[in-house]
């Protein structure tokens, strides 16, 4: 048989699984990266990653919670299969880092140490320190080099690229890239290309994301005919700190100890924080939230940050928006006892001592729930079936997306703590599939495929390489082009979605992407060109941002961190008991009817001059019948009591529908609406 | 007029600044590319309000204009996750070998007045301007076998059960982000840059470098790497093997005891302690072998 090889493109998290379990199985491996691996944006995640544990196991939980919480996290929006086989091989994910030697904090027994984070009552989270992001990929790094060592794998670093190779058939057969010193463009065969390339951030901007979270691998393939789920599912945290450059995680924790909110009551009050006294100060969330406070939910923080600056115009500064959180009024040695390490980074990067001053903080994208769409195969017990070619496959046969670039396990709204897990298992999960794949690869192995499909897809590339050199250009700044494009997608598609405004957006950036195609290039050279590099990188951002923005649009409903304020279910408004129950009957009405409607996945599909043409697809929701999220509603209570007896009422013939309905094993063949 | 356009307009904070200079200079040393002459470029930047020399090097990129007007590619450099802790934008900023991401240019403004001086890492082959190729310090981890050799990736239950001490003493060694900062203050860590023969293939010249990298100067990094393996109760195993490789040719015996390196770890990792470790290890080893022979 013809030698085979894989292409992976990424080398975070995901990637790095990926690339050494296929190694394990003896498959030759080619791994592609903007940077040297190990700098890869793995590197950011902080808090630690959640599975199940012996200790928390004892207290009643169990893998079928972890999957509760994951899919109720994430408002029911994601295919229960892939999640529940993701926390079954949690477990043994972790017991794996522990022996690639992963330093996990540990218990003075000499067990690995857990901590609590959001969205669960158990202390499934284990951590490396405050950099359990990083030790994981060193890990997977060091494994990944041992097998470069041995030859099997062979990294492309400093390679961006280009698009995958698609035969007449419509089969991936490799891809082309650009190396990043030389500018040389190569054709790569390959029997299966995996991408794994991660977020899409810097269509915001400014985003807590890496600089190579472009979203350009993710936008290449879906240009090149990849259906993409989900795009308008973008995480935004709370509180980070405003950089020039990028914006900067604050961890929640500073709140936790009591940080307090607020902003001056006059707009951009001049005088130094600590001299505004405190009748001028505005605790809007303590004034809005009075039971909750500065630690209201996640998502209401949020969008209360992000009001009170944009619309309210309360910003403290006038040209950033900012808000303060304020810790000067808590004892320094607490500060630096239980907060020492974050405070530590705000100091690093701002040279200003938050025990002294409050710290201006603001909301930050954070992380793209969705992706290029995946297909799995549903095995008997609701779970993945074990090597089948289809999981994390995309609709073009060959080509895979693993890790963060592909939509599968975070629904709505992604859980803290769950990112690393999804992506060590996807990159695990893909290996035996795409080897099973490989064994019976229709018109034979890329190797044996003519020369001339190889040849033409790397002249295209180049041709289009050389034109961009070349040309006069319009005068357009890539640079400023970017900033324009993150502005408006930061205003318009972050925390807070209107339709008129998003439309009035969606306009503009068919403006915005049709002056990109005039960008005026400040390098022609031929060598380390890092100008025409983002150039192309930034042409490749609209179609993704139109899927997002398209995306928002057309869901006229809220869910997760998706929020309109035309389409949320408030609470109830009635004090007498009677009524209050019809309130809360009329609720659970509404709720049922939205699900009906609005429980599927975007699917956008590239058309005509790069415009998204969007699909639905329905959602194996058999393991979990979706309920109402309640936290922090008024009337919470109630809404839950009727939803119980409704529920209680209907058994088991409304779960046997449900499950009649996700019983279907592809998704893939799922109805349209 | 909205956000957008009142955002990220070269923006002065009224209150931040007051008193600064809105205008800072900056002096890059360029070279377009190896083996080609380096030159001194200077640029004018309106001062904004955080600002680092990643957002100094972004106003570079967006101009394209030196301070005396004249058009010029962007500056080249390397960078990635903005939050020291990828390694990517390391350089040398006013002389000190760091990260540019954590380089405030407040506080370098503090230290200097007049302008700000951003030069490439001096011991490794200049790519363009402010990007350096830094594969030689990944060659050493693959000479010093910095992995644990676990037997697959199959379940196979935990790791080795290890106490709180174990953990604290390997997780600051486990936090090396392969800056090369150790290795550009070092004395001994000397350059090694090779150009390409011709008619060399890709193959030929890597092992030709390869060759080369691997007699230099391992560097500190990679001796605090092999502790950091050794001290591993399945690393251990191999403990034997990253001893022949640190006592080889360009091995630790190259060290000078500067301890310079110690001075510019970014995060702060005990280097000479690693080193006085190894050092004695290593002793051990070369006599055991003595007394096996």
């Amino acid at each position: 048989m013809a030698k085979q090889r894989v292409m992976i493109v990424g080398g975070g998290l995901a990637g790095l699984a990926a690339a050494m379990k296929l190694a394990e199985g003896g498959v030759e491996v080619d791994l592609m990266s903007l940077t040297p691996v190990k700098r890869s944006h793995s590197v950011c995640a902080q808090g630690g990653i959640n599975t199940v544990n012996d200790q928390t196991r004892q207290f009643g939980d169990s893998e079928w919670l972890h999957l509760d919480d994951t899919v109720y996290g994430g408002d029911f929006l994601q295919h229960q299969p892939p999640v529940k086989e993701m926390v079954e091989w949690g477990p043994k994910i972790i017991d794996l880092m522990d022996r690639l030697g992963v330093p996990f904090n540990r218990t003075s027994e000499g067990f690995r140490d857990h901590r609590r984070f959001g969205g669960t009552l158990f202390k499934r989270t284990a951590f490396a320190g405050a950099t359990t992001g990083q030790q994981l990929l060193y890990a997977l790094d060091e494994q990944v080099r041992r097998w470069e060592a041995e030859g099997r794998i062979h990294k492309y670093e400093f390679w961006d690229f280009l698009g995958p190779i698609i035969d007449d058939a419509g089969v991936c057969r490799g891809c082309v890239g650009q190396d990043l010193v030389t500018m040389e463009i190569r054709a790569f065969a390959a029997d299966a290309v995996v991408v794994a390339s991660g977020g899409c951030g810097l269509i915001y901007g400014r985003s807590t994301m890496s600089m190579a979270c472009t979203g350009s691998a993710a936008s290449r393939v879906y240009q090149a005919g990849a259906k993409y789920g989900n795009g308008e599912f973008i995480q935004v945290h709370p509180t980070a700190i405003p950089g020039a450059d990028k914006l900067r995680l604050m961890s929640e924790s500073a709140r936790g100890e009591g940080g307090r909110v607020w902003v001056p009551r006059k707009p951009h009050d001049p005088r130094p924080p600590v001299q505004i006294p405190e009748s001028e100060r505005y605790y809007f969330l303590e004034d809005r939230y009075p039971k909750y406070g500065n630690l209201v939910p996640r998502d209401i923080a949020t969008r209360e940050i992000f009001n009170v600056c944009t619309y309210e115009g309360l910003s403290v500064e006038p040209d950033r928006m900012c808000v303060y959180l304020d810790l000067t009024h808590l004892p320094r040695a607490t500060l630096d006892q239980k907060l020492g390490g974050i405070l530590e980074i705000y100091e690093k990067f701002q040279g200003v001592d938050p025990r002294e001053v409050p710290m201006k903080i603001f909301p930050a994208v954070h992380y793209s729930m969705g992706g290029l769409w995946v297909d799995y195969q549903r095995s008997a017990s609701g779970g993945l079936e074990i090597g089948s070619t289809r999981n994390q496959a995309t609709n073009i046969p060959g080509l895979y997306a693993i890790g963060e670039c592909d939509y599968q396990y975070h629904g709505a709204n992604r859980l803290g703590a769950n990112s690393l897990l999804s992506c060590i298992f996807s990159g695990l999960v893909v290996a035996p599939g795409i080897q099973n794949w490989m064994k019976s690869l229709p018109g034979g192995a890329a190797s044996e495929q003519p020369s001339s499909l190889y040849d033409r897809a790397r002249r295209k590339h180049q041709q289009t390489h050389d034109a961009l050199l070349k040309r006069a250009g319009g005068g357009e700044n890539p640079y400023l082009l970017h900033q324009e494009l993150g502005n408006l997608m930061t205003r318009s598609a972050t925390v807070v979605r209107h339709n008129s405004d998003m439309q009035e957006s969606y306009a503009r950036l068919c403006e915005l992407s049709t002056r990109a195609e005039k960008c005026s290039l400040s390098d022609t050279g031929h060598w380390t060109n890092q100008n025409v590099v983002f150039t192309k990188a930034l042409k490749d951002m609209f179609p993704l941002a139109k899927v997002i923005l398209k995306g928002a649009i057309a869901r006229d409903e809220s869910r997760g961190a998706h929020f309109k304020p035309e389409f949320c279910a408030a609470g109830l408004t009635s004090t007498a008991p009677a009524e209050r129950r019809h309130e809360a009957e009329a609720w659970c009405d509404r709720f049922e009817e939205n699900t009906r409607k609005w429980l599927k996945s975007t699917i956008a599909v590239c058309g005509e001059g790069g415009e998204p043409q969007l699909s639905y697809e329905s959602i194996d929701t058999s393991l979990i019948p979706p309920r109402p999220r309640l936290y922090g509603l008024v009337g919470g209570e109630m809404i839950e009591e009727v939803w119980k007896q409704r529920q209680a009422g209907r058994t088991p013939a409304t779960r046997d529908g449900n499950g009649t309905t996700a019983g279907k094993s592809s998704p893939a063949s799922a109805s349209a609406h | 007029m909205d956000h957008a356009a009142t955002h990220d307009a070269n923006s002065h904070s009224s209150h931040d600044h007051a008193s600064a200079a809105r205008v800072f200079a900056v002096r890059v040393l360029r070279q377009d590319g190896p083996g080609q002459p380096s030159y001194w470029e200077r640029h004018e930047i309106s001062r904004e309000s955080d600002m680092n020399v990643i957002s100094v090097l972004q106003r570079i990129a967006a101009k394209s204009k030196t301070a005396e007007g004249r058009a010029v590619p962007p500056v080249a450099w390397d960078c990635n996750c903005l939050e020291e802790v990828c390694g990517a934008c390391t350089m040398l900023v006013n002389g000190r070998v760091r990260q540019a991401c954590t380089a405030l240019v407040d506080r370098l403004l503090e230290e200097n007045p007049d302008e700000i001086e951003l030069r490439p890492m001096s011991k490794f082959p200049v790519v363009r301007d402010l990007v350096v190729n830094r594969s030689r310090l990944f060659r050493a981890l693959k000479k010093i076998k910095a992995w644990i050799p676990v037997d697959g990736y199959y379940d196979a239950g935990p790791g080795p059960r290890q106490s709180p001490d174990e953990q604290l003493q390997a997780y600051p060694l486990s936090q090396c982000m392969s800056c090369g900062c150790c290795l550009d203050a070092c004395p001994q860590y000397t350059k090694v840059e090779l150009t390409r023969r011709e008619g060399e293939s890709d193959e030929q010249f890597a092992a030709r470098e390869h060759e080369a990298f691997d007699r230099g100067f391992i560097g500190a990094h990679a001796i605090s790497q092999t502790m950091l393996f050794n001290a591993n109760p399945t690393g251990s195993m191999n403990a034997g093997e990253r001893l022949d490789a640190l006592t080889s040719e360009g091995g630790i015996q190259v060290c000078g005891n500067a301890q310079n390196c110690v001075a510019v770890c970014p995060k702060e990792i005990p280097l000479t302690t690693s080193i006085g470790r190894a050092g004695r290890a290593a002793t051990l080893h070369v006599l055991k072998q003595w007394f096996d022979k």
